[in-house]
């Protein structure tokens, strides 16, 4: 049903795309979503900082794994692994070298960049199911590295009670509010920039690999070497949002670096529309949003959850933001 | 972009300088069958060389073993004097030797002239500057329309080339690889799944593209053959069978028997 172009016949009337109205329509956006983020903790029931700090730092999870599988075309099964690591190292030096929240955010980015380098050199020499088990196997190794190395990880305790330092070593990050919108600024910032890589020189190319391979290696593009390129921006960013909330939510633990964590954000990216710069962030918002509000259900959340996967999957294939921009014609 | 552009062309057979693509006992093996055997192959720069043969005869694997896409089991392959037979696909294709494919190669989701944009962005050398906003690439825009209209597809231009009907598909891509500007195009079946007047338009244009370059074709419109090629080259089970231009090739006995004999007539 969702086909695209099975009439036979080219759909001429289709009407033609104009990037720069698509531009404006995408500034507007984003001037609509800072201007909600500015204002959602006034909002009773929702406008609770712990719980936005949260789906903001999922949501920048779910838009760094997004810019691989929706614009590389490459299915990661263990982003758990950057997101986990970075937040452990973020948590740690916070905790026990006291170093303040942008350097220790700084740290876990690096972790993540790193690790993703030296994942993604292994990853990227398979294709298809083959690189995302590959990606499993080595986040699973992540996972048993956290699980075995207590002194540095807590073990099944995790990190707790995360202090948040002075940011810059001068301003207090007393209140979950202040926090709050210190978490919403760097996540704006790390979607400006997931949207500019994707309309770059760098994503066009990013785009053509995705869409034929082939043709791509026949027009004299070294792909494995984008590939690398978008696994590592990838990683980075999903270290960033990892060790961001480890500042925030105070707690970097083994959930972080599960192989479950890995789904989650398949599970959020699909939800949203995998392929488009906004979606992550709503199937994000409805994931979170669900396990908080459905968490007088207990184990009961993970069914309603995958329910509501196999309702998209069946229903919206494109995802919720990929549905209504089909709906007004435009990419969101 | 072409190093020996300037360079004379000489149509003279027996030089070995005016040969630009050259293989000796071409091999590949498929566990237990022979696809491609010992084939000698030797184009002539300027030329329009075309591969034939009856389905099965091994001229896809002959042109995936020559772009790299497949490494042969034996033999080399001598591109402009360079032993390009352990280089990687798309090193050959940095070096002036681009392929189109059998199935149509395009960017889906792409625009169309995104598709062309692409190979003409290669100039730039490499795409890595993901902090740069794609305007930057409007300055392409301009060469990009140009061949978007040399192959009449300019009222699509903006259409996302998922759109585009089949024999447009294949237009859009003579226009991506005729984007790079290669000094050799091998074309896999450009016209396999035309419409009359797509073959007409199409075989026009490799013409007119055909004036300054080398052109290896697999084709099956021997109609086409018969008018565009200089040479002609016929595969039959992996092997040559014959070589030589189509009156010559036409009458060889073998060739006939070849395609009666696969049920071609």
């Amino acid at each position: 049903m969702a086909d695209i172009a099975a009439t036979g016949s080219p759909s001429i009337s289709a009407s033609p795309k104009a990037a720069a109205d698509n531009a404006a329509l995408h500034r507007m956006i984003f001037i609509g979503l800072a201007a909600t983020l500015l204002v959602l903790p006034f909002i009773p029931v929702i406008g609770y900082p712990f719980f936005l700090m949260k789906v903001l730092c999922f949501a920048l999870f779910a838009c760094a794994f997004n810019l691989m599988l929706g614009y590389g075309g490459l299915l990661s099964f263990g982003h758990a692994a950057y997101f986990g690591l970075a937040s452990y190292v973020s948590a740690y030096t916070a905790k026990h070298w006291g170093l303040t929240p942008e350097l220790s955010i700084l740290l876990g980015t690096a972790s993540g960049a790193v690790l993703g380098l030296a994942f993604g050199s292994l990853a990227i020499r398979r294709q298809g199911i083959y690189f995302a088990m590959i990606t499993l196997a080595l986040a699973q190794m992540v996972f048993f590295f956290s699980l075995q190395t207590p002194r540095f990880t807590g073990g099944e305790d995790g990190i707790q009670a995360v202090p948040r330092n002075n940011l810059f070593g001068l301003i207090p990050l007393g209140s979950d509010t202040s926090t709050y919108y210190l978490v919403a600024a760097v996540f704006l910032a790390g979607v400006a920039l997931i949207y500019r890589v994707i309309h770059s020189p760098f994503g066009q190319v990013l785009k053509a690999i995705r869409d034929n391979e082939a043709r791509a290696v026949s027009l004299g593009y070294r792909v494995n070497q984008y590939k690398l390129a978008v696994f590592v921006l990838s990683a980075t960013l999903a270290g960033l949002a990892g060790s961001m909330k480890a500042i925030a939510v105070q707690l970097a633990s083994l959930t972080d670096v599960h192989w479950s964590m890995s789904g989650e954000v398949v599970l959020m990216t699909l939800v949203g529309g995998m392929g488009t710069v906004f979606g992550p962030i709503i199937g994000a918002a409805v994931i979170i949003s669900m396990q908080n509000f459905l968490a007088g259900l207990g184990a009961w959340v993970t069914v309603v959850q995958g329910a509501i996967f196999v309702v998209c999957v069946l229903i919206f294939r494109e995802g919720i933001v990929g549905v209504i921009g089909k709906w007004i014609k435009r990419p969101l | 972009m072409r190093p020996n552009a300037d360079k004379t062309k000489s149509r003279m057979v027996g030089t070995s300088d005016d040969i630009i693509l050259r293989t000796e006992g071409l091999t590949k093996d498929f566990k237990g069958f022979t696809a491609v055997s010992e084939v000698d192959l030797a184009v002539r720069r300027g030329t329009i060389h075309a591969l034939i043969g009856p389905n099965g005869a091994g001229k896809t694997t002959c042109f995936n073993l020559l772009t790299k896409f497949l490494d042969p089991s034996r033999g080399t392959i001598t591109y402009k004097g360079r032993d390009i037979t352990s280089q990687k696909p798309a090193e050959v294709a940095r070096l002036g030797l681009v392929r189109s494919f059998q199935i149509s190669a395009v960017f889906p989701h792409l625009t169309v002239l995104e598709n062309v944009r692409i190979a003409l962005q290669r100039k730039r050398g490499d795409s890595f500057d993901f902090w740069v906003s794609e305007s930057v690439l409007k300055a392409l825009d301009g060469e990009a329309m140009r061949l978007v209209e040399a192959v009449g597809l300019a009222d699509f231009a903006q259409h996302d080339a998922v759109e585009l009907s089949y024999g447009r598909k294949r237009a859009l891509e003579i226009a991506t690889t005729l984007a790079l500007d290669p000094e050799m195009m091998l074309l896999d079946e450009p016209m396999a799944g035309m419409g009359h007047e797509d073959v007409d338009r199409i075989a026009e244009l490799i013409k007119r593209v055909s004036a300054n370059r080398t052109i290896l074709m697999v084709e099956h419109n021997l109609s086409v053959v018969a008018s565009l090629s200089d040479q002609i080259t016929v595969l039959a089970r992996g092997k040559v069978l014959a070589e030589g231009d189509y009156a010559t090739v036409s009458k060889d006995p073998r060739v006939i028997e070849a395609y009666i004999g696969a049920g071609h007539g």
